[in-house]
């Protein structure tokens, strides 16, 4: 972790060893949340909620023979700070090709902070559908919300200051899996 | 497919274009940063609730100089899809009748708070006159003889549905290029994009300066059919055309037109497109326009997912300051 710029003011909260059992801890309080698997739908916020949602599914498929549909939403159409910013952000695509009416969504994040893209996401949601219910799942909640927005469950929560970031690393992007704060 | 779903993220560059007045200036990243969101917004219309906020609060106008159904009605709806409100402004009985110059015209509709003003003018370059002298994102959907960016844009869109790629696409231009802005729009798009573009018609209707943009010129729609992969039938335009550039329809028809005799010659597997309105027994027979190779209709509907694309991308940036009358 030493030199670099770049490393000078990152702390690795959760290192590459300790990554999987909390994924696994994740996995376990989501479980609790769902009464019929065979009704419940998984939808990723992009991009790196899906790919946490592709884990969790792995981990059902493996202990509890859980086959569910996975989805990925695209929150950037419904962005309330769309017109604010001096460019625009390319669109990834919302893919739910399942229907989410009268189904359990669990909606998957990596980091819930302002609840905003979370409020984003469950609008895109009521576009394509009238779920059951809708279950936030996110692996880090940094507090600092500015709307009423709670997780249902949560594998690691840490006090961020306004001006830090909380990162979450996956090796499919990022070369490894970590969970860091930056100054 | 859940194995799409979390391929890696693109690394796409940033768009910061406020307006969309040619493909000729446009870079090849750029186009295909359209490309890809047009596809994103294909899902949108698929939806049994085809709408989303993007441009919840925003104004399109349709300013219209010439006649035209299906591009204005495209337009409309994606900035319906997009939560935008739109007003068509048709021009040529109101207030031009009465004096009031082009740009006087823009501006007192812009006057009403417009976010996009989308174009058609028929003289070329008259968006770009319009980029220059309003606030507003303005959106060319044809200028004369010039551009027509977003029918070359779904007409590179379907083609990238349909064969998956561009690159290394030998695409012919069939019929009058010289007063088509489709053909030079299309022309741009698909040499950036790495196709071979053929350009083909009566020598009267093809501009020699034409080959100056990278294409091939070909007088015989025989010789070349055997090795295209895309056909794009252009319309005559009757209404630009002087007497005397071809010398008979039946003639035409007979060198040019697409018949299923002459399609047993190309690809099995060639794509046929045609912008429309098709003159149906001038460009084309109507059982090719209706046959399984045509992507015409396809292309209308993919139309719709470009425009709410380009109106997406160009609604972004932050807003300058109001003009102070």
């Amino acid at each position: 972790m030493e030199a670099g710029n770049r490393q000078k003011n990152l702390v690795v909260l959760v290192p590459e060893h300790e990554f999987q059992s909390l994924i696994d801890f994740l996995a376990d309080r989501t479980a609790r949340l769902v009464s019929d698997p065979a009704r419940t739908v998984v939808v990723g916020i992009r991009t790196r909620g899906v790919l946490l949602a592709k884990r969790l599914l792995e981990i059902w498929r493996a202990q509890l023979g859980w086959e569910m549909p996975l989805g990925a939403v695209d929150i950037t159409l419904y962005r309330d700070d769309l017109d604010r910013g001096p460019r625009i952000p390319i669109l990834k695509g919302t893919e739910i090709d399942f229907p989410i009416d009268d189904r359990l969504v669990l909606l998957v994040d990596d980091v819930l902070h302002t609840g905003r893209t979370v409020r984003a996401a469950l609008d895109a949601l009521s576009d394509l559908g009238r779920p059951l219910a809708v279950r936030l799942v996110v692996l880090v909640d940094r507090g600092g919300r500015e709307l009423p927005i709670q997780p249902d469950a949560v594998a690691l929560r840490v006090e961020a200051a306004p001006e830090e970031r909380i990162e979450v690393h996956l090796r499919e992007l990022d070369d490894e899996d970590a969970i860091v704060r930056r100054k | 497919m859940a194995t799409d779903l979390t391929g890696p993220a693109k690394a796409s560059r940033a768009w910061t274009r406020r307006h969309l007045l040619d493909l000729e200036h446009l870079e090849r990243w750029e186009i295909e940063a359209i490309l890809d969101t047009a596809a994103s917004f294909r899902e949108v219309s698929a939806r049994s609730r085809k709408k989303v906020p993007a441009l919840q609060g925003k104004v399109v106008v349709n300013l219209f100089f010439e006649p035209s159904t299906r591009t204005r009605t495209s337009f409309s709806l994606a900035a319906k899809r997009l939560s935008a409100d739109t007003i068509d402004f048709t021009v040529s009985a109101s207030s031009m009748a009465k004096g009031e110059t082009y740009i006087d015209t823009a501006r007192n509709i812009e006057a009403m708070g417009i976010d996009i003003m989308v174009v058609r003018h028929q003289t070329p370059g008259a968006p770009h006159v319009l980029a220059r002298t309003l606030n507003c994102s303005v959106v060319n959907a044809g200028d004369g003889a010039h551009e027509h960016p977003t029918q070359a844009l779904l007409d590179v869109f379907t083609i990238r549905d349909i064969k998956g790629r561009i690159e290394g696409l030998t695409v012919a231009l069939i019929g009058d290029i010289a007063h088509s802005r489709v053909a030079r729009s299309n022309i741009w798009a698909l040499t950036k994009l790495g196709a071979h573009v053929i350009v083909c018609g009566p020598p009267t209707l093809i501009p020699r300066s034409i080959a100056e943009l990278g294409v091939e010129i070909a007088y015989s729609l025989d010789e070349i059919l055997p090795r295209c992969d895309v056909l794009n039938v252009l319309r005559i335009q009757f209404e630009r055309q002087r007497a005397g550039l071809f010398p008979s329809i039946q003639e035409y028809f007979a060198l040019y037109g697409v018949t299923e005799e002459r399609l047993k010659r190309a690809k099995d597997d060639v794509l046929l497109l045609a912008p429309g309105p098709i003159n149906r027994g001038i460009e084309l027979t109507p059982g090719v326009a209706d046959g399984p190779q045509s992507a015409v209709l396809r292309q209308v509907t993919n139309g719709l997912a470009v425009r709410m694309a380009v109106l997406y991308l160009v609604s972004g940036g932050a807003p300058r300051p109001a003009l102070v009358h």
